[in-house]
């Protein structure tokens, strides 16, 4: 499965930069740093059915940086849930491929953008799902700079008190939000002591070793009747040099010589 | 109100096994009953509204018509964005509730006092608000909400308001409950419907035999509710809310230009006051005499 989700991240990342560039559009860094998560949720760990989005079963993924879209687009298309070709239209007028994710496109779950709004709503679907008896699980990928908000710890306080064990959280903590380093803005560390202090099962991870992220996700619930927090540890614009932990590519959009370098390093096409 | 709000959803709730109530750790000695009936679709999610309308939201994706219940502006102003992006966006069926409409909750002060909400949530066109007058108006509200599971609004009193007429049921316009005999009427949203139905008695003993309409439904406002303002040419508008975006300001965006709408609302001056319900209302000019005169005037010599 690793080389599935290796060769899908790669395909992701490509048609990411391929689509901001082409919309002139911003936040790659972010759609960069958690190309790997979504690709490994999306071979194996995720039940979903790409012809069937609907399908009552599936499990609930939900974004929540919905400004880092693009690859989530992307990985969805390259697993079939639309054509490929429909990635083109990102950003351009008339399309249901906003810059921020969108419910209208199939696999999306939850329009976000207004940024700690989907935890809140997957701590609804989680208890849902509890009270009625089904199986299906959700997963909420946070950022790191989106904690901030207090909306998401009001979500992680009530989480745990409904031992809402069908929860998982995945934190791309790539260490860089909109203004800044998170350590300048408003510190999270110790991020993992403090969603133990909240009562949820924590694991870290580096987050682009696919293995470990599977291996973590496999195994959820990792405590009995507690929600699972994953930390993944990440590079804000990983698989680009130039890109790589640099502030700007969370605005910036890459020129046609910086997308076919950009390109070349993650083994698109140009 | 609150109490003919929670008989009416739990009346509903035996039919609709869709329908889950949703409190913000308020409703102390109201929403009991509601609990211990349906203990698998009631939740207190905790003083944090945000969260509660999210996962309302979120319930609702799940299948479930939520009701949110809090006080004040807590389940509308402070979770206003959740309202917009998560419920209306996704156009999901909760039903926000909140207790303490208008000056309800005078002597609690500014924090207390909800006199923005109908002006701010108008402008989410998703939504459907109800606000009714009396007992009788919030129960057929809840009936036609229990089988309209769709993102909306109902803004009820506290305790104690009058039944104020026979109960007619929920239109999607106002309810006539004095035709007049002129072209003049006075229109009231929400319980201050009483002071516009002991004016028209005051005006009735000189006289002058006004219409008054009561108007409990709010938004979306089309033919109907139009239709129903027709045989009026002068409408004096009453509603505890500030005059932006409220009533008069809704009967002016809906009605035919040549109809004047003159306004009797609460000047922002008022919510600064601490005081009963009745007596902020008449710091306002919102009291049966005042309302009286400000009609006698309007009708002419």
């Amino acid at each position: 499965m690793s080389g599935a989700s290796q060769q899908l991240a790669a395909a992701a990342r490509a048609e990411a930069l391929r689509m901001v560039a082409r919309a002139r559009a911003s936040h790659l860094g972010g759609a960069l740093s958690m190309a790997d998560l979504l690709a490994v949720l999306y071979t194996g760990v995720l039940r979903v059915r790409p012809a069937e989005p609907e399908w009552p079963e599936r499990d609930r993924f939900l974004l929540s940086k919905g400004h880092a879209c693009a690859s989530l687009y992307a990985t969805l298309a390259l697993q079939g849930f639309f054509p490929t070709t429909e990635l083109l239209t990102y950003g351009q007028d008339g399309s249901r491929l906003m810059a921020h994710v969108c419910h209208r496109v199939p696999g999306v779950e939850f329009s976000t953008g207004s940024l700690g709004h989907a935890l809140p709503f997957g701590v609804g679907l989680a208890l849902g799902a509890q009270r009625q008896g089904q199986a299906h699980r959700v997963f909420v990928l946070l950022s790191d700079g989106e904690l901030d908000e207090g909306s998401n710890w009001e979500a992680i306080l009530f989480a745990p008190q409904h031992a809402l064990a069908n929860l998982v959280v995945l934190v791309d903590y790539n260490r860089i939000q909109s203004l800044g380093a998170v350590s300048e803005v408003l510190e999270l560390a110790p991020l993992a002591d403090k969603f133990r202090a909240f009562r949820w099962a924590v694991r870290e991870v580096d987050g682009h070793d696919h293995d470990a992220v599977r291996t973590a996700l496999e195994a959820v619930p990792w405590e009995p009747g507690r929600p699972s927090c994953l930390i993944a540890h990440t590079v804000k614009g990983r698989g680009v040099d130039f890109m790589q932990n640099r502030l700007a590519w969370h605005y910036r959009s890459p020129n046609e010589t910086e997308l076919a370098a950009a390109l070349r390093q993650v083994g698109g096409t140009p | 109100m609150r109490t003919a709000f929670i008989q009416e959803l739990i009346a509903q709730a035996r039919q609709c096994p869709e329908i889950f109530l949703a409190v913000g750790d308020l409703g102390y000695s109201v929403v009991e009953p509601f609990a211990q009936e349906f203990p698998d679709r009631f939740l207190n999610a905790g003083v944090a509204e945000q969260n509660l309308t999210g996962l309302a939201a979120g319930l609702a994706a799940a299948g479930y018509h939520v009701f949110t219940y809090s006080i004040a502006n807590f389940p509308t102003l402070r979770c206003l964005e959740q309202l917009r992006n998560d419920v209306c966006h996704h156009d999901l069926p909760v039903t926000v509730v909140s207790v303490g409409a208008g000056l309800s909750y005078g002597n609690l002060g500014y924090s207390h006092h909800a006199v923005q909400d109908l002006g701010i949530l108008r402008t989410l066109g998703e939504l459907t608000i109800l606000s009714p007058a009396d007992p009788g108006e919030a129960r057929a509200a809840v009936r036609w909400l229990a089988t309209h599971p769709r993102p909306s609004y109902l803004r009820l009193g506290k305790a104690g308001e009058p039944e104020l007429h026979e109960p007619v049921g929920l239109r999607e316009a106002p309810l006539v409950l004095r035709p007049g005999r002129g072209n003049l009427a006075i229109a009231a949203t929400g319980s201050v419907l009483k002071c516009a139905l002991e004016a028209a008695d005051l005006l009735a003993a000189g006289g002058l035999d006004l219409a008054v309409l009561s108007c409990p439904w709010l938004q979306p406002v089309g033919d109907e509710f139009r239709a129903a303002f027709a045989p009026y040419r002068r409408v004096l508008a009453l509603e505890e809310h500030v005059a932006t975006g409220g009533l008069a300001s809704l009967l002016r965006d809906t009605l035919p230009s040549g109809v004047i709408i003159t306004s009797r609302a609460i000047p922002t001056a008022v919510t600064r006051l601490v005081g009963s319900q009745a007596w902020l209302r008449q710091q306002a000019g919102l009291d049966a005499l005042a309302v009286a005169a400000a009609a006698r005037e309007l009708a002419g010599p």
